[in-house]
């Protein structure tokens, strides 16, 4: 298939017109995106514009009426899509953690890699210990979601993601629901990941934290992609006047 | 015991919800705990008062008629028969009746949420059915339609009455119990769903490690609730010839002349044990609701 073809200098997500609609209410007009291995791209945009539904139709939580969204040359708009394969590639963080409220941290974060990948429970447990710790939240190992503060659940939801060894990372406005000294832990950790190269795609209304760590910054109107450039570029030379007055209103 | 769970059966200490309260029948339902809430009201000294009425009653009655006091002695001659052969069955049926009713409740309740429409369609169907129809018909209809014994090859297996009785019963429970599960499946966010199939989990892996996990406690307080409206049900079978305590109180009173006096003592009675056995069901039950529920 497809799949086999990929190399790693192709686009390891790529978006070609996509269209999504919700019954009558057409959400997504055409949007095209290509992200190369290793890339972070945050993706910018009034609310309502379309930034959660497209990054869901990434990992195939939400279907697209027509267009292409290929992972790894994986095409997501295929109705013989095997869905527990793409998201074993993709990982994805919510804006409300959505941690398992039953699991304390650790078992949150071996529960797939033990029951999905069917990996050794030793080596999973050895693996999410590392990765507690590369969250920094050593010593809350056995608290439970309920116990942690917002900022500590959203690190244990990323460390989870990460213990599946996803090539792609989702972040939909992972900080949007934490306050602001909350928000400087996460994005540390996020900053962390896409500078040890792992491929980020997020929406984020974190505009300091998109001029510092992402490669490419999309920004998003009514369901289509107004204008894309690299941070520097971007944040100073924004042509469309959308652009302009929504950069205008957030910094 | 139940391990105890911060977040999930204590408060959270965040204020973002985790779950939402445990609601089967949205919001503007009548009361699913209602035949509970209003027993467990009851304060701790009604069976005690209830007994010392029933006991105290032909004693007042003595001076004017004697035979309520015959009445009595006779009831206290009949007691432990009434239990030991009566109340027993009554348990007995309960018993099975809700084993039987909660395994193929379960089943329908997850067929309800079926992501085939046929399966759902007919576990929607057959829920309803049991679930409005009035009991007593379908014990009717399962003690006349069953064969009074299964005939394997050589091999005659009697099949009694209060087996029947236990058939006929466990068909409104298990549609009861198929709602509670639906219920207590949709109650829990649709989040939970999405994060659990975004880590690669099939869905009866989502279902089976993450739904059911999360909301298998809320699912006590109402079944229980079940149970004690089942127990209370099982007189119902004394209609049907099946012995259980109410058949064995008419026959005893038969027994003993029919006397009128004997009415009140006797049904007291009867009233006073199944009271004696749910009350305690039904205190449970609330206890258990108030710890099992978070509050958002
Ligand atoms: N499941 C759904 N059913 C129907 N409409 C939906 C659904 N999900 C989203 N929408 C609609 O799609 C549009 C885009 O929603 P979306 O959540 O993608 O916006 P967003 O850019 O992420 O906004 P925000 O910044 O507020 O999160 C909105 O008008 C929303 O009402
Ligand atoms: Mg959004």
């Amino acid at each position: 298939m497809a799949e086999s073809n990929w190399t790693p200098d192709q686009p390891m997500v790529s978006a070609k017109d996509v269209h999504k609609s919700f019954g009558s209410l057409e959400v997504l007009k055409g949007v095209s995106m290509d992200v190369m291995k290793g890339e972070c791209v945050c993706v910018i945009g009034p609310s309502g514009s379309g930034k959660s539904t497209f990054i869901r139709c990434i990992n195939g939580l939400n279907d697209i009426q027509s267009g292409s969204i290929t992972v790894e040359g994986q095409e997501v708009n295929d109705p013989k899509l095997d869905k527990l394969s793409l998201r074993k590639k993709v990982g994805m963080v919510f804006q409300q953690y959505n941690l398992f409220p039953h699991k304390n941290a650790i078992e949150n974060i071996m529960m797939a890699p033990v029951l999905v990948l069917k990996e050794d429970k030793d080596e999973v447990e050895a693996r999410a210990r590392e990765l507690i710790r590369k969250v920094r939240l050593e010593g809350k190992e056995e608290a439970y979601p309920g116990e942690l503060s917002g900022g500590q659940q959203q690190r244990v939801a990323i460390a989870r993601s990460l213990a599946m060894r996803p090539d792609v990372m989702l972040f939909d406005e992972v900080t949007a629901a934490l306050d602001p000294e909350t928000v400087k832990e996460v994005l540390t950790t996020i900053r962390d990941l896409a500078e040890e190269g792992m491929t980020c795609i997020l929406v984020t209304h974190e505009m300091g934290f998109a001029r510092e760590v992402a490669n490419q910054i999309y920004f998003t109107d009514r369901g289509v992609i107004v204008e894309h450039g690299p941070p520097a570029t971007f944040f100073k030379e924004a042509k469309d006047p959308r652009t302009k007055e929504f950069l205008s209103q957030i910094l | 015991m139940i391990r105890r769970i911060p977040g999930l059966d204590t408060k959270a200490a965040t204020d973002l919800a985790v779950l939402h309260p445990f609601d089967p029948n949205g919001s503007t339902a009548p009361d699913g705990l209602l035949v509970s809430r209003w027993m467990a009201k009851l304060p701790l000294w009604t069976p005690l008062a209830l007994a010392a009425l029933i006991f105290a009653w032909p004693m007042a009655a003595l001076a004017q008629n004697f035979t309520y006091g015959d009445a009595f002695d006779t009831l206290l001659r009949w007691m432990p028969f009434l239990i030991k052969s009566g109340f027993l069955f009554n348990v007995l049926i309960s018993f099975f009746a809700m084993l039987i009713g909660t395994l193929l409740g379960t089943a329908l309740g997850l067929g309800q949420i079926s992501l085939n429409p046929v399966v759902r369609w007919f576990a929607w169907a057959v829920t309803q059915t049991f679930r409005n129809s009035p009991w007593l018909v379908l014990l009717f209809i399962v003690l006349l339609a069953f064969p009074f014994e299964i005939v394997i090859g050589t091999v005659i297996i009697p099949v009694p009455d209060w087996m029947k009785a236990v058939v006929g019963l466990s068909l409104p429970v298990m549609a009861n119990i198929s709602e509670i599960v639906r219920g207590a499946v949709i109650s829990v966010p649709t989040a939970q769903w999405e994060a659990s199939e975004s880590l690669a989990f099939s869905r009866t892996q989502t279902l089976w490690r993450i739904i059911l996990p999360q909301c298998f406690k809320r699912m006590i307080p109402p079944w229980m609730n079940w149970y004690a409206i089942l127990t209370m049900a099982t007189p119902l079978c004394s209609l049907l010839g099946v012995e259980e305590l109410l058949t064995l109180t008419r026959q005893a009173m038969e027994g003993a002349d029919n006397h009128p006096e004997l009415l009140v003592p006797f049904y007291s009675f009867a009233l006073l044990i199944f009271f004696l056995y749910c009350y305690p069901i039904a205190r449970l039950t609330i206890r258990l609701e108030r710890r099992f529920m978070v509050k958002l």
